[in-house]
């Protein structure tokens, strides 16, 4: 048990360690949430397009759908480095490493959880410094800190999994586009439940970004509150995480076939 | 008790046949080459004895442990330095292998000293902490022989090792090979399609052509067997393989190859 912990901390280490030294891609993955916040959010802030649940400004509760949605990126896009060239050898030797396949994907889905942190930090600090009232109680802090590490875990596992299974870059890159925007879309990130028709209802309800996103609005801004209840979103996605593990530890040695 | 054991040991990819029941006895302590042109199937036999890929038929034994039903210890007693670059750029050499020493288990007391054991090893101490992205090809290759050996495996399987690398490098990667047999008892696995490599390291050589082993022996007995007192290895090679040129390979493994070769040179 000591062994697993130990090696998946290792793969999550392996991934701090790296943005030791290069800590510049915080900065230019910090430039997608600031186009969304900084003009999309403010526009439909001015023009009260979108009704937001009770009175909460637009902004504020755009801004954890944003945050989420950066996770949501960053997981996507781990598949892709997965499967780029220069780390195939290095997949070669952790899957010849007596390390367990769960273990090296929770690794993985830790790493990934490692980045969804860095990009949450360049996010609470954008949206305070565009005046979203953000809860700094630790308690929520902590909250937040958990639903990214779960988010991300799920959404790097699931392109992990994608990633098994094409194989290459090519058509990694066809399928990533074609399941993060819809995935984006059809949740609570930019707009809320209440005014989607019913057959997107019904899909951001399996939706388990969805959940995510509803947490972190219950826990990044002042005045903010679950639909579904804190309980229930964390359940989700750390049921999610789990289910998502397990299908990658099947498949994780078709990398290298 | 051979290290290494295989019994029509077989692998298929649909309708091809990459290895067609090869029998392969590796006594511990010996540099066992298994030579042949691209797409011999030499890649796919050593991604079988190690766990990379279950046999489709036959049986293959490491270290004493069967490759299907006991993965999990033929891991622990292996090394394996893959044909692809296996270290990571953006890390320095000391953290990849401080990483893996983590993975392989290396105990916490002795993992200083092991990492500082290996680069001595291989000559990479002074540049232990650049980052590896600005390593050479034949630094890459040493600082995978070093993550390999961590852990003290009892064999260590090399697939192309010296593939890309200018003459000096490859003298360096040889050295080291049979340093390791020397120092530590290893018994050394590879592949390879230079002659001259399997010539000067290996003790026992086995022709791979289209899937099936077509000679096997020790160098100079190959070498006699052409009749004449100056063959070379290629004559032996061409002789065993019929003078055949392009058996194939695939697309995605020549493109891959060459990119190894560009990160290498």
């Amino acid at each position: 048990m000591a062994a697993f912990a130990r090696q998946c901390l290792a793969l999550a280490e392996m991934e701090l360690r790296k943005l030791r030294h290069d800590p510049t891609e915080l900065a230019t993955r910090a430039l997608q949430p600031t186009l969304w916040l900084a003009v999309f959010g403010e526009v439909f802030t001015r023009i009260r397009a979108i009704p937001t649940t009770g009175q909460m400004r637009y902004l504020d509760f755009l801004a954890p759908g944003v945050l989420a949605q950066s996770v949501l990126f960053i997981g996507i896009f781990y598949g892709i480095a997965v499967i780029w060239e220069r780390d195939l050898g290095i997949v070669h030797k952790l899957l010849v490493s007596p390390a367990p396949r769960v273990a090296l994907v929770l690794g993985k889905a830790l790493s990934g959880g490692v980045r969804g942190l860095s990009q949450g930090v360049a996010v609470y600090l954008l949206s305070w410094f565009l005046g979203v009232g953000i809860n700094w109680r630790p308690a929520a802090l902590a909250g937040v800190a958990v639903a990214i590490l779960l988010g991300a875990a799920t959404f790097s596992t699931f392109s992990l999994i994608i990633a098994c299974i094409v194989r290459t870059r090519e058509r990694f890159m066809g399928i990533g586009q074609v399941l993060t925007m819809p995935l984006f879309f059809a949740s609570n990130a930019v707009y809320p439940i209440a005014i989607m028709p019913n057959w997107l209802k019904v899909a951001a309800h399996l939706n388990p970004l969805t959940y995510e996103v509803d947490a972190m609005r219950a826990l990044m801004v002042r005045g903010g509150s679950s639909i579904f209840g804190l309980g229930l979103d964390f359940t989700v996605l750390l049921a999610a995480t789990l289910a998502m593990a397990a299908i990658a530890s099947r498949l994780y040695a078709n990398l290298v076939r | 008790m051979n290290i290494i054991e295989t019994q029509a040991l077989t692998r298929r990819f649909g309708d091809l046949t990459a290895v067609d029941g090869i029998d392969l006895s590796v006594p511990a302590g010996e540099v066992f080459g298994l030579l042949g042109p691209n797409g011999a199937g030499k890649t796919t036999a050593i991604k079988m004895l190690t766990t990379l890929l279950p046999p489709t038929s036959g049986r293959a034994w490491v270290a004493g442990f069967d490759v299907e039903r006991q993965s999990a210890r033929v891991r622990a007693a292996i090394g394996y330095v893959p044909q692809l670059v296996s270290v990571d750029g953006a890390l320095t050499a000391y953290e990849n292998l401080l990483i893996f020493a983590k993975l392989y288990g290396v105990p916490r007391s002795e993992r200083r000293g092991r990492i500082a054991a290996s680069l001595e090893f291989v000559g990479l101490e002074e540049a232990a902490h650049r980052m590896v992205r600005g390593y050479s090809g034949g630094m890459m290759r040493r600082l995978e022989i070093a993550l390999a050996m961590l852990h003290r495996p009892r064999v260590l399987f090399l697939d192309e090792p010296t593939v890309g690398l200018d003459p000096v490098a490859r003298q360096v990667v040889w050295q080291r090979v049979q340093s390791l047999v020397q120092e530590f008892g290893m018994t050394i696995f590879l592949t390879t399609h230079f002659m001259e490599e399997a010539d000067h390291l290996c003790d026992r050589v086995a022709i791979m052509n289209l899937g099936r082993v077509v000679a096997l022996g020790q160098p100079e007995d190959l070498k006699a067997s052409m009749g004449r007192a100056d063959a070379t290895l290629d004559e032996v090679f061409a002789h065993y393989t019929g003078h055949q040129l392009d058996n194939g390979g695939n697309f995605r493994e020549i493109s891959r190859t060459r990119r190894t070769l560009a990160r290498l040179g």
